[in-house]
């Protein structure tokens, strides 16, 4: 198969060009703007079978200076608390170091210690909101009232209810209370209990976990599959035990914190590429086998590139057809997070290997999380039946860790065989194409208005710009008075310029939801000035029209 | 009608100027010395331009003045 990525001159622009003839990718970052309407005609040559269009617009000028005043004006007035802090002018609130430990190296005067006591505790009210419903579209909150601005909190005993749920990680809705939906896990609830007591290598292998290991990889379409009891640990325990040192491990900038931990704890060298960077990371690469390990020069044991489906704070899908090529012409090993892709994209819920249309042999290693798809938690590692045997003998999490409880897993079990057709409807599949509706008629919206939104038009996490520290606080209250429950992102989760709020679109959604959401979303875009974006739908009709077409594909 | 919408942007703007400042997020007493401090500020700047605008117009007008009528009496003198 020709591979035009893999030749690289070393130069951005000029690889651009060259990509622009063959590739139909429509990522312009250094532009700023969406283009990429270049019809191409499929041929054999092409690694893409349909356009990608990811927007990633930088906001005007104005608008970085603006924010970096605001951080000023926030930082001086956090010298100004410190300092009566420390002169006693006023109550000590913050943790702070004993008495006998004053001659000591101070232990709270990092930056970060700085920040979250002066900027994040004024805004704090915003997170760790505690919910008394199911996650499903709509939610029930309690109310909670804070009388010291924000240093304790109370709650009045009143519950807000039906809040439109805009936060969770609910893409297909299998997070439901339904009785006839939960008929089997009532069962086996009944049947084993929740208790396992025990790991995965002692006493705690159920035929629950047999029968959930096998639908996985009949669902991936792989060798075999493993389960673990929860998501987080799945990344950070697995890691250790596929890589250790004198191998090299490249991984994207923005990965996940399980990632970086496992990468980590594994003693591997590891190196950094510029996210979804294709050029940086072939550079990586030839570096890497040219010169070999740092200072013997020998050759690296191993060498894993480490990437996510869909991130989740950006919203954009790994650019996995070009890594694959890549990794077959230097023959390392491809370990791929769908936590957030599997189910939500693909035309079937598969994940990015369906969404591209590849092969799940091409990658090594498939990781998912149970979590965001499929209502239950836990996470899984499928691939090459010798990779999922050495996994069960030497992985951490199956020694030492309790594995996932029969009615969870039952609950996985169910969800997957609904969207497989298994049960024998078509419930599944209609989920996952409301699913795909709902992103792209939200997204559409939102561009339409005016607003700079990050990320793959296909991927179901919508993250929206607020830049300016006062509007996260703003946004986050105003959007629950009117009764939607929104997540809102800042430094140190993002670049500390780059604050944002983020959606997850579900398939439980209705379009009246979805429309109340927007309208609440277009006044709110007024009354703060949140729309940035030079390229609404007014000024270029041509330019959306188009992408609708070829969407309907 | 017209006062009212003229009202309504007014408070827009101060809502805006709340926002980028971050005085939205800050304590009452916070924000009596933050405003405290830019109306001394902008106090202390018109009194100055007040001050010293008009006295630098006229000594520049002056200047310009005396420079264009040295030129005409050079011109002057020459033809004669």
């Amino acid at each position: 198969m020709a591979n035009p990525s893999a030749v690289c001159n070393g130069h951005l622009h000029h690889h651009h060009q060259k990509q622009n003839n063959l590739l139909k990718s429509g990522l312009y970052k250094k532009n700023g703007i969406t283009k990429g309407m270049k019809k191409n005609g499929i041929s054999n040559g092409t690694l893409y079978k349909k356009k990608i269009v990811e927007h990633f617009e930088q906001a005007p000028m104005y608008v970085a200076v603006l924010t970096f005043l605001g951080f000023g004006v926030g930082t001086i007035f956090g010298y100004l608390r410190d300092f009566m802090r420390a002169w006693g002018l006023e109550k000590r609130n913050v943790a702070a170091e004993r008495e006998q430990q004053k001659d000591f190296v101070p232990l709270y005067q990092d930056f970060e210690n700085f920040y979250t006591r002066n900027l994040y505790m004024r805004i704090r009210d915003n997170w760790n909101r505690p919910i008394c419903s199911v996650p499903g579209p709509q939610f029930d909150l309690m109310e909670r009232v804070t009388d010291d601005y924000n240093w304790t909190f109370r709650f009045t005993g009143r519950i807000i209810k039906n809040v439109i749920n805009m936060g969770s990680y609910n893409y297909l809705g299998f997070a439901e209370t339904d009785v006839n939906a939960l008929k089997t896990v009532t069962i086996e609830l009944q049947k084993y209990g929740t208790g396992i007591c025990s790991t995965r290598q002692e006493m705690g292998t159920l035929d629950k976990h047999v029968e959930l290991e096998k639908l996985v990889a009949k669902f991936l379409g792989v060798e075999d599959a493993m389960v673990f009891g929860m998501g987080f640990a799945t990344n950070s325990m697995n890691i250790p035990a596929l890589v250790g040192k004198g191998c090299l491990i490249l991984s994207d900038e923005l990965n996940h914190t399980s990632l970086v931990l496992g990468a980590r704890l594994s003693g591997a060298t590891i190196r950094i590429f510029k996210h979804n960077n294709m050029q940086s990371l072939e550079k990586l690469l030839r570096d890497a086998i040219v010169y070999g390990q740092p200072r013997s020069r020998r050759a690296w044991r191993k060498i894993i590139i480490l990437v996510e489906g869909i991130y989740s704070m950006e919203g954009s899908i790994v650019r996995l057809p070009e890594i694959v090529s890549l990794k077959k012409k230097y023959k390392a090993y491809l370990y791929l997070d769908e936590a957030h892709s599997v189910g939500a994209v693909g035309a079937t819920g598969r994940g990015v290997v369906e969404y591209f249309g590849m092969s799940p042999d091409d990658v090594d290693v498939l990781m998912g999380t149970f979590t965001k798809s499929f209502g239950a938690a836990g996470g899984y590692i499928a691939g090459k039946k010798d990779l999922v045997d050495f996994l069960r003998t030497h992985s951490h999490s199956a020694v030492y860790a309790t594995s996932m409880c029969p009615p969870v897993a039952e609950q996985i079990i169910r969800a997957m065989k609904c969207l497989m057709g298994l049960d024998g409807t078509t419930q599944g599949l209609q989920r996952v194409r409301q699913l795909g509706k709902n992103t792209r008629y939200f997204r559409r919206r939102l561009h339409e208005m005016g607003f700079i939104i990050y990320g793959n038009d296909d991927s179901p996490v919508v993250p929206l710009l607020l830049y300016m520290p006062g509007k996260i606080g703003a946004f986050a209250r105003r959007m629950l008075e009117k009764n939607i429950g929104v997540v809102v992102v800042g430094f140190p989760a993002t670049p500390i310029t780059e604050s944002r709020a983020r959606f997850c679109v579900s398939a439980a959604h209705t379009r009246e939801m979805l429309d109340t959401v927007l309208n609440a979303l277009d006044e709110l875009g007024d009354f703060l000035h949140l729309k940035y974006s030079r390229y609404s739908k007014s000024s270029h009709p041509e330019l959306y029209e188009e992408t609708r077409l070829e969407l309907e594909d | 009608m017209d006062i009212k919408s003229m009202k309504n942007y007014l408070y827009w703007l101060y809502c805006q100027f709340e926002l980028i400042t971050c005085s939205y997020l800050m304590e009452p007493w916070e924000k009596l010395l933050f405003y405290t401090f830019n109306v001394t500020m902008l106090v202390m700047v018109f009194y100055t331009a007040y001050i010293f605008v008009p006295v630098h117009i006229s000594t520049a007008f002056q200047f310009f003045l005396h420079l264009l009528g040295n030129q005409h009496e050079n011109t002057v003198s020459v033809l004669k």
